[in-house]
C-alpha cells in the first residue's frame, strides 16, 4: 500500500489534450473519488496511473518512487474494469489467481490468498464457475477479488458499479466502501455519478476537460464549491445561478425557500415567479424565474416535506421566497469563486 | 364508415399467408442448397462407393461386384501407403506453417503503422490470385537452373552454384516446396481468421490481463489463444479438409514426383481413376480420404464445444 501522487501529467493524443496537467496527491490508504463528465479525461488519468497508457508530459510517484517508465506490470497497481475484464476462459478460481501466477508466486501461498480474497468477498462457492455463469453482481465481486488479492499498492476503479442495476449498486457501493476500510488500500475511484462520489468518497476530485477543478471532502465539494463547473455539476438538482452585477450569485434548491419558513435573520428575499413544478414524494421540486433577474436563469426549489402535498404553489403564481445569506454564494465573471461582490 | 381491409381473409385466400409460416418459409429457402447438395455431392459419393465395390474400368465398364477386392489392393501398394503418409505430411506441415505465419502476420497488422490499410489489402492476395498462376510462378523460383531462390542464396554466400539445391528434383525438398507454396496460399485465409479473433476480444479483458502483470508471452499464450481457440479451430477444419482433398499444387508443381515423393491422396485417385482408367482403384483411393476428414472435423467439432466459452 502507497500514496499515489501525479505531478503536472499532461497526456496529448495527437493536439487534443485528454489530461491537461492533473497534480493530485491520494495519501496512503485513503478513498480518492475522481468524479466529472463523460469525456472528462478522468479514465485517461486513471489508465496512467497503472501504465496502460504512458503521460505525454508530468511525473508519477507511487509509494515515492518515480515509476513513469516501469511497465503496468512492474507498478503493483491493480484495476477493476468497467465490464470487469474477467477472463472468460478460467474459473472464478484461476481469475482470482492469475495476478499471482504472474508474479511466480508458490501454489500453497496462492490457493491461501485466493482462499481470503473470496472469504473477503463472499464468493467461496463460485470458485469452480466460470464468469458466463455469473450474475452481474457475482462478476463485480470477482473482478474485485481479483484486484484485491494481491494486495495491491493501489487499487484502481474504473466507473465498477455502472453495469449493475439501480439496487444492487446501492448495496455494492456500501460493500466497496466496507472492503477499501478493511484493506485499507489506497484507492481511486473513477465515476460520473455525483451519489457515488459524495457517497463513498474520502475526498472528491472534481475533473472537467482534463484539469482538476477542485478537490475536497464530500461536504467541502457540495457547500463550497470553487467554481460555477463544481457548483453546477455537484448537487441535483444542481445550484442555481443567476448573473447579477457583473458576477454570479449562487446557491442550493434547498436552501431557496418560502421566506416564511426562513428562520435566520440574515437573508436575501426574490420574488420568484413559479413555472411548473414536480411531486416526487419526498419532495417537490418547482421551477421558475425571479424577478429582477434574466429571465432564462431558470431557478429551482426544492421544498421540504411539511411542502410536499400542499398545493399553494401554482404555475404562473408569484412568491416571496428568501435564501440564508449564509448560504448564498458569489462567483466573479470568469466562475471562479470570489466571497462577495 | 369505410371498410379498409376484410376482417377475415376469405376463404379463397387460403394460401395468401403460406409464406408468413415459418416451417414452410424455412424449407423453401434450404430446398434448393439441399437439393444441390443431394445431387452434386450426395450422387457421386455414392457412386463413387459403388466404383470402388466393382470392377469398373473405362475398357472394361462392367458393374461386377467385387467387394473389398480394390481396397486391399490398395493397401497392399507400398506406392499407396507412402502418398497416404505424403498427405498427412503435406496437409498437416502447410496447416502448421500457415498457422504460424499466420499469427504474425495478424500481430503485425494489428499494430497500426503507415500503409496498413494497403499491406492488408496486398497480403489478401495470395488467396486471391489464380491458384495455376500463382504455382507456375512458384515453380519458376524453385526451378533447377533459374530459380530466384538459389540465386540469393548463392549472392549471400550461404550456397555454392555446384551445390545449389535442387527444390523439386529431390524428395523432401520437392515437399517442402509444395508445403510452402500450400501454406502461402493458406495464411492469408489464416490472418483474416486470427484478426477477427483478436480483435473480438474485450479491451478491458486485455488491459486486466496486462495491469494483472502479464507479460506479451503471457497475455498472447494465455489469455488471447485461448478465447480465440474455437474460431481458429474452425478455420483449421476449413484449411485441412481443404488441403487434405486438394490436388492442384501438387499436379501443376511435381506431377507427385520425384519418384512419388510429393503425391497426395487427391492426386493419386486422379491419377489411377481419370488418366489410368481405372476407376475402381481410383475411386477406393479417394474413399481413403472420408474416414480421416470425417475423425478430423468430429474431433475438432467435439473440441471447439468443450472449449466454447
Amino acid at each position: 500500500m502507497a500514496a499515489v501522487v501525479t505531478r503536472d501529467i499532461v497526456k496529448k493524443f495527437g493536439e487534443v489534450p485528454a489530461v491537461n496537467g492533473i497534480s493530485l496527491n491520494v495519501p496512503n490508504g485513503e478513498f480518492m473519488v475522481l468524479l466529472g463528465p463523460s469525456g472528462c479525461g478522468k479514465t485517461t488519468f486513471l489508465r496512467i496511473i497503472c501504465g496502460l497508457e504512458q503521460q505525454t508530459s508530468g511525473d508519477l510517484l507511487i509509494g515515492g518512487n518515480v515509476v513513469n517508465d516501469i511497465p503496468p506490470r512492474a507498478r503493483g497497481v491493480a484495476m477493476m474494469f468497467q465490464s470487469y475484464g474477467l477472463y472468460p476462459h478460467f474459473t472464478v478460481r484461476h481469475n482470482i489467481a492469475f495476478p499471482l501466477k504472474t508474479q511466480g508466486a508458490p501454489g500453497a501461498e496462492i490457493s491461501k490468498k485466493v482462499e481470503w480474497a473470496s472469504q473477503l468477498l463472499g464468493i467461496g462457492h463460485l470458485l469452480d464457475r466460470r464468469p458466463r455463469q455469473l450474475s452481474g453482481g457475482e462478476r463485480q465481486r470477482v473482478a474485485l477479488a481479483r484486484a484485491l488479492v494481491r494486495e495491491p499498492t493501489a487499487l484502481l476503479l474504473d466507473e465498477p458499479l455502472s453495469n449493475l442495476d439501480a439496487k444492487l449498486r446501492t448495496s455494492a457501493r456500501q460493500e466497496i466502501r466496507q472492503f477499501q476500510q478493511r484493506v485499507g488500500v489506497t484507492t481511486i475511484y473513477v465515476t460520473h455519478d455525483q451519489v457515488e462520489a459524495m457517497g463513498m468518497g474520502d475526498r472528491i476530485a472534481v475533473i472537467d476537460r482534463g484539469q482538476v477543478r477542485q478537490v475536497g471532502t464530500p461536504s467541502e465539494i457540495y457547500n463550497d464549491p470553487a467554481d460555477r463547473f463544481v457548483a453546477t455539476f455537484v448537487g441535483a438538482p444542481p445550484m442555481n445561478i443567476v448573473a447579477r452585477n457583473g458576477g454570479y450569485l449562487g446557491f442550493r434548491p434547498e436552501n431557496f425557500l418560502p421566506k416564511d419558513m426562513v428562520k435566520d435573520a440574515a437573508f436575501t428575499e426574490f420574488k420568484f415567479r413559479v413555472d411548473r413544478s414536480e411531486y416526487l414524494g419526498s419532495e417537490r421540486i418547482v421551477y421558475g424565474t425571479l424577478e429582477g433577474f434574466d429571465a432564462k436563469d431558470v431557478v429551482t426549489a426544492k421544498l421540504p416535506p411539511a411542502h410536499v402535498a400542499e398545493e399553494w404553489i401554482r404555475p404562473g403564481e408569484w412568491h416571496p421566497f428568501a435564501v440564508r445569506d449564509a448560504a448564498l454564494r458569489h462567483f466573479d465573471n470568469d466562475g471562479k469563486r470570489t466571497s462577495r461582490h | 364508415m369505410v371498410a379498409i381491409a376484410d376482417s377475415v381473409p376469405k376463404p379463397a385466400a387460403r394460401f395468401r399467408f403460406i409464406l408468413d409460416r415459418r416451417d414452410v418459409l424455412g424449407s423453401l429457402m434450404v430446398g434448393p442448397a439441399i437439393l444441390y447438395v443431394l445431387l452434386l455431392v450426395g450422387v457421386p459419393f455414392l457412386m463413387a462407393v459403388y466404383y470402388s465395390l466393382s470392377a469398373y474400368t473405362i475398357y472394361d465398364p462392367s458393374w461386377s461386384f467385387v467387394g473389398l477386392d480394390n481396397f486391399e489392393d490398395v493397401v497392399a501398394d507400398p506406392v499407396f501407403r507412402q502418398t497416404l503418409y505424403n498427405t498427412f505430411i503435406f496437409t498437416f506441415g502447410s496447416q502448421l506453417l500457415g498457422l504460424i505465419l499466420g499469427k504474425f502476420g495478424a500481430l503485425v497488422l494489428l499494430r497500426p503503422f503507415p500503409g496498413r490499410k494497403l499491406v492488408r489489402a496486398l497480403v489478401i492476395l495470395p488467396w486471391a490470385v489464380p491458384i495455376a498462376l500463382a504455382t507456375v510462378a512458384w515453380q519458376w523460383m524453385f526451378d533447377s537452373l533459374y530459380s530466384v531462390i538459389n540465386w540469393t542464396l548463392i549472392a549471400l554466400g550461404v550456397v555454392t552454384r555446384s551445390d545449389a539445391p535442387n527444390w523439386l528434383g529431390t524428395p523432401h525438398l520437392a515437399m517442402l516446396s509444395v508445403i510452402v507454396v500450400n501454406a502461402w496460399r493458406f495464411f492469408p485465409f489464416a490472418i483474416v481468421i486470427f484478426l477477427a479473433g483478436i480483435t473480438a476480444i474485450p479491451q478491458d479483458v486485455l488491459d486486466a490481463a496486462t495491469v494483472d502483470g502479464a507479460g506479451f508471452w503471457r497475455r498472447n499464450y494465455q489469455i488471447i489463444m485461448p478465447m480465440i481457440l474455437p474460431i481458429v479451430a474452425v478455420g483449421l477444419i476449413f484449411g485441412i479438409v481443404f488441403t487434405f482433398t486438394d490436388l492442384s499444387i501438387v499436379f501443376l508443381m511435381t506431377m507427385g514426383g520425384p519418384v512419388g515423393a510429393t503425391s497426395v491422396l487427391g492426386f493419386s485417385g486422379f491419377q489411377t481413376g481419370i488418366v489410368s482408367g481405372d476407376v475402381s482403384h481410383g475411386a477406393a483411393i479417394s474413399l481413403f480420404m472420408l474416414p480421416v476428414l470425417f475423425v478430423v472435423v468430429v474431433a475438432m467439432l467435439r473440441f471447439i464445444r468443450r472449449r466454447e466459452i
